[in-house]
């Protein structure tokens, strides 16, 4: 294993000292409980925002916490869900009298945990709590037979567009009313070309050949659904493509956000010319882009590979994209 | 007959649960690559750490007070899935025992007690390919064998739990991580199973 880190134990309250040192201006930590808050939080009237999951997938989500994002982010230790008492604090400090939203990943872990912290919150404050579950993963097939599709690349975008509600003053009711209507507007594809090493375990998760890629991956580099045979961007762009459009499905005159992710290990230039290989494949579909994003927003280690996110966009979800943001993940406007 | 279980053997189950975890960290971790995320080993290890240093400074009254602690720690130090479920476990078996000592019928009830809460928690059922493979024919051979003693009854339920994981091995995975692998999860021993299968061991080791 060749990772920059002093012990496998200490990675992620070491790079939170990172985080905050970087970042101090605009965020503050609770190294006890791990947890990223907005330094300005709670913020009075205002609906708080609070995501969190295993750590790995930076800038997910610690870097999306700030002014017109999340109010905090709860860390877990890499790729394992964060425990109800992280949560459970962060809910307590964030809610400024208007409620808090839990935006929670679909996976089994995440889900039971923000439950049972829920469930807490319930019994011990008078913290109203809502949750929406992220689940655009047009990977896994067969939901009544899974633990449903996972929480991938949309929830990014919900993060931003939710986030942007919450500033402009919008209920706990309207936020995570909207917070559903993104998360069924959005669907997400991805693919992998190597495996990554979780910094506990020491050694890659999945073994995979030169000239192979590994097909519907989830953020964990848990082994995708099928392994295919290596294939060029054109061929694995359509590949990620091809069914997310027939899931929703978009068409002719649709309007989108737009995402090519990288899962950490690909290079800019790769994702560019993956953006370009996406972009065409739509306009072929008719359909418009109407906002993008192109780099490293939501990974898994040093895996390298990309995800392709769709948003199917209203002039509302547009409105709340240009609005303001400023966290060291996104930031325009402010 | 006749036989019961004490704080102090409860408390030595955990402990050796503890080392027996530490040992079989790196197996677990291996099942949990192939069809996981390559996290229950350290996961389990890093919990049953802290239950050890739990115990070391607490005081207990009563196994009700010991299991409660024990809950409570490995869900706010496990994360993942186990966490919850395992958690969820211990608080419910716990809850089911008084202040003494505690005979095999009354193991039984604590014992239906926690896998209720796991199949609550996890919303699984037997043949998704979970810990509940095992859980659920391990309460069923202790029921069978509790007139028996407790030490039988948990032998009984031990191998029963056994073989529960070894038939899920084949089985395509229906919830948790390894659903996501669809047929490829076929195959894979599951790690939950794993754990558990360990857990009922020792059992069978320290209580009977």
């Amino acid at each position: 294993m060749k990772k920059l880190i002093n012990d496998p134990a200490d990675v992620v309250a070491e790079a939170l000292v990172g985080m905050e040192a970087a970042h101090g201006d605009r965020l503050r930590i609770d190294y006890e409980h791990k947890v990223i808050y907005r330094k300005d939080a709670p913020r009075q009237g205002k609906v708080g925002l609070i995501s969190g999951g295993g750590s790995g997938h930076e800038p997910l989500h610690g870097g999306y916490v700030g002014p017109g994002m999340l109010d905090a982010a709860c860390c877990g230790e890499v790729f394992t869900s964060p425990v109800p008492d992280q949560l459970l604090a962060a809910t307590t400090e964030v809610d400024g009298g208007a409620g808090v939203l839990h935006i929670v990943k679909n996976y089994t872990g995440d889900v039971m945990n923000f439950e049972m912290a829920a469930e807490l919150a319930a019994a011990e404050s008078a913290v109203e709590v809502r949750s929406v579950v992220v689940d655009d993963d047009v990977a896994v097939q067969d939901s009544l037979y899974t633990a449903g599709r996972r929480g991938v690349g949309t929830t990014v975008i919900l993060e931003k567009l939710v986030g942007a509600a919450a500033e402009s003053g919008r209920s706990l009711d309207e936020v995570a009313a909207l917070a559903d209507r993104v998360n069924a507007a959005g669907r997400s594809m991805g693919l992998a070309l190597t495996s990554c090493t979780v910094p506990a375990a020491g050694k890659p998760t999945f073994e995979l050949g030169e000239d192979e890629m590994e097909l519907g991956i989830g953020i964990h580099g848990e082994p995708g659904r099928k392994r295919v045979p290596l294939a060029s961007a054109r061929e694995a762009a359509q590949l990620l493509v091809d069914p997310i459009l027939t899931d929703l499905p978009y068409g002719t005159g649709d309007s989108v956000i737009a995402m090519v992710n990288g899962m950490g290990g690909t290079p800019l230039i790769e994702l560019y010319l993956m953006y370009g290989e996406v972009h065409r494949l739509l306009e072929q579909a008719g359909i418009g882009i109407a906002r993008c994003l192109v780099g490293n927003y939501i990974t898994s280690l040093e895996m390298a590979g990309c995800s392709v996110t769709l948003v199917k966009a209203d002039d509302e979800f547009v409105d709340l994209w240009d609005a303001p943001v400023n966290t060291p993940g996104l930031r325009w406007g402010a | 007959m006749g036989d019961t279980v004490d704080l102090d053997q409860f408390s030595d189950w955990m402990r050796r649960y503890a080392g027996v975890i530490h040992d079989n960290a790196p197996l677990l971790t291996e099942l949990d690559s192939a069809i996981g995320d390559a996290d229950h080993g350290s996961n389990m290890d890093r919990g049953m750490t802290a239950v050890v240093d739990a115990l070391d400074v607490g005081e207990f009254t009563s196994p009700a007070d010991l299991f409660k602690k024990v809950g409570m720690t490995l869900v706010s130090s496990v994360g993942g899935a186990s966490g919850p479920l395992y958690g969820t476990f211990f608080l419910r078996f716990g809850g089911k025992l008084g202040a003494g000592p505690v005979d095999a019928e009354g193991l039984g009830v604590a014992l239906h007690a926690g896998v209720d809460g796991i199949v609550q928690r996890g919303k699984a059922a037997v043949g998704d390919k979970t810990m509940l493979d095992a859980w659920v024919p391990a309460v069923e051979a202790y029921d069978a064998a509790a007139s028996s003693g407790v030490g039988a009854a948990l032998t009984a339920a031990a191998e029963a739990a056994a073989q529960g994981r070894d038939s899920a091995t084949p089985l395509v995975a229906h919830r948790g991580r390894a659903s996501y692998l669809g047929e490829r999860s076929a195959g894979h021993q599951d790690p939950g199973a794993t754990s558990t299968v360990l857990l009922l061991e020792t059992a069978a080791e320290t209580l009977g």
